[in-house]
């Protein structure tokens, strides 16, 4: 058994809660560019330079992109040949995320409870997807998430007979549902079949590619393409104001299903598609 | 890019009504800040009869909350929230004198009314962009609601902040004519 202590981990998560908020992956960036070189809309191009200038600004000074430093989603691969010592491992995982969320300057979006809504005050608890691998590192990825974006989200439980294309329909009906809201161009992850819960997560799952990079089944690969083409025909836009770019890209995540269902789930993310990870 | 527009905010009917969707829009002077529980403190008190905490008439209201300020900054991170969660306060805040909204997304037919009826415009900040948009914010004052934190209400002074007119108050929709005019059938 490899030992683990958790003010390692401690001191990872704040490094990585702090990082995600002020820099931008390069993948993201890359499709900033590409977007610019579609855009029709001159407010749509006017404002995809607003978001790279402000990218560049963010990074430079160490400033957060976007107010919204989200709530702080983990996921987390541990090996089952690592023992963590010293401590509670979801306690050390919270710590840092309060550390860097204090240290950062990062803002407290967390309320402790949904109706009440008094907020916690230090951005936790994080919300901490876990699942056992073989090994023996321990990885950890955050993933923020702002509330705009979260907000435009949808798991719909479909019929078998709905099909692939129920599938497309619902998918491309909730970005234009979604209009402005989500703070377009957007990033499009989609889960199909396994649970209710499941779908949802896989969803969620799908945000973590790397923009550009196609699921490993050709139907699937072939499907985000189809898709991806489908919401930029919408017209959406840059903010909703009009425009080519209403997605960056679309990740489809896929699971075995039960024979009476079909579920689907839309997780929005916006163009502030941030995620950084660690290995331990 | 379009020439930009330059004016001076708290807003008088003519300087609204000069406004037209798809204009580019650089605001100075004073701003407040309020989003989703800062509106529902202002609309109770508007219902009581009661003082608000800042004379809305004129003023601009900015949808956001910021990030804590660094040391020696003015203010964190401070680009715009989801507005349509403001469209049920923010008729009846237009109701009382206030003339503009700043936020990200399209709002509602309620509030597209009373813009109409009381002359009021819905400027679309770019959601996101955060970092560069607290460059234009010149002071920052919390003057209510401090309690809230990031939700607090600021009174914000800001030079040459960048928007762009969405909804405006003959109608014009932003939203649904970029669709029209970008939308493949």
């Amino acid at each position: 058994m490899r030992e683990i202590k958790t003010d390692a981990i401690i001191d990872a998560v704040r490094q990585i809660a702090m990082e995600a908020a002020t820099d931008l992956g390069e993948d993201v960036l890359a499709a900033i560019e590409n977007a610019k070189k579609v855009e029709e809309s001159p407010v749509g191009i006017d404002i995809l330079n607003q978001i790279k200038e402000n990218a560049r600004i963010a990074a430079t000074e160490k400033a957060p992109m976007c107010q919204d430093t989200g709530f702080a989603v983990l996921f987390v691969e541990l090996g089952q040949d690592v023992r963590i010592v010293g401590g509670d491992f979801c306690e050390a995982l919270n710590e840092g995320i309060r550390r860097g969320y204090k240290d950062g300057y990062l803002r407290k979006s967390v309320l402790g409870d949904p109706i009440e809504r008094k907020n916690t005050g230090d951005n936790t608890p994080a919300i901490i997807h876990t699942e056992i691998v073989p090994g023996d590192k321990l990885k950890v990825t955050i993933a923020p998430k702002g509330g705009g974006s979260e907000n435009m989200s949808e798991v719909k439980m479909l019929k078998p007979s709905d099909g692939i294309e129920g599938v497309k329909e619902f998918v491309v009906d909730k970005v234009l549902r979604s209009g402005g809201n989500p703070c377009p161009p957007v990033v499009i992850g989609v889960g199909i079949g396994g649970t209710f819960e499941k779908c949802a997560w896989l969803a969620k799952k799908a945000l973590l590619r790397k923009l550009g990079q196609r699921h490993p089944n050709k139907f699937y690969a072939d499907l985000e393409v189809e898709l991806l083409e489908e919401i930029n025909k919408l017209g959406i836009g840059p903010q909703g104001l009009g425009g080519r770019t209403t997605a960056l890209d679309v990740h489809v995540e896929v699971f075995p299903c039960h024979i009476a269902s079909l579920p689907a789930a839309v997780n929005t993310q916006c163009h502030a598609a941030r995620h950084k990870e660690i290995v331990l | 890019m379009a020439e930009k527009k330059r004016i001076t905010a708290p807003l008088t009917d003519e300087v609204v009504q000069d406004l037209k969707i798809g204009d580019n829009v650089l605001i100075s002077g004073t701003i407040y800040t309020a989003r989703d529980a800062a509106h529902k403190r202002l609309v109770e008190l508007v219902d009581k009869g009661e003082q608000l905490p800042f004379d809305v008439k004129g003023q601009i209201i900015y949808f956001v909350g910021p990030t804590p300020a660094k040391p020696g900054e003015v203010i964190g991170s401070a680009g715009p929230t989801t507005s349509y969660r403001m469209n049920i306060y923010t008729p009846r805040l237009i109701a009382v004198g206030q003339k503009g909204m700043i936020g990200k997304g399209e709002m509602g037919p309620e509030v597209v009314a009373a813009m109409k009826k009381h002359k009021a415009v819905y400027l679309s900040a770019v959601g996101g962009a955060g970092a560069l948009i607290s460059r234009a914010i010149t002071a920052s004052e919390i003057v209510a609601y401090e309690d809230l934190g990031a939700e607090a209400i600021r009174k914000l002074t800001v030079k040459d902040f960048p928007v762009i007119v969405a909804l405006d108050c003959h109608g014009g929709n932003l939203y649904s004519e970029g669709i029209a005019k970008y939308g493949v059938k």
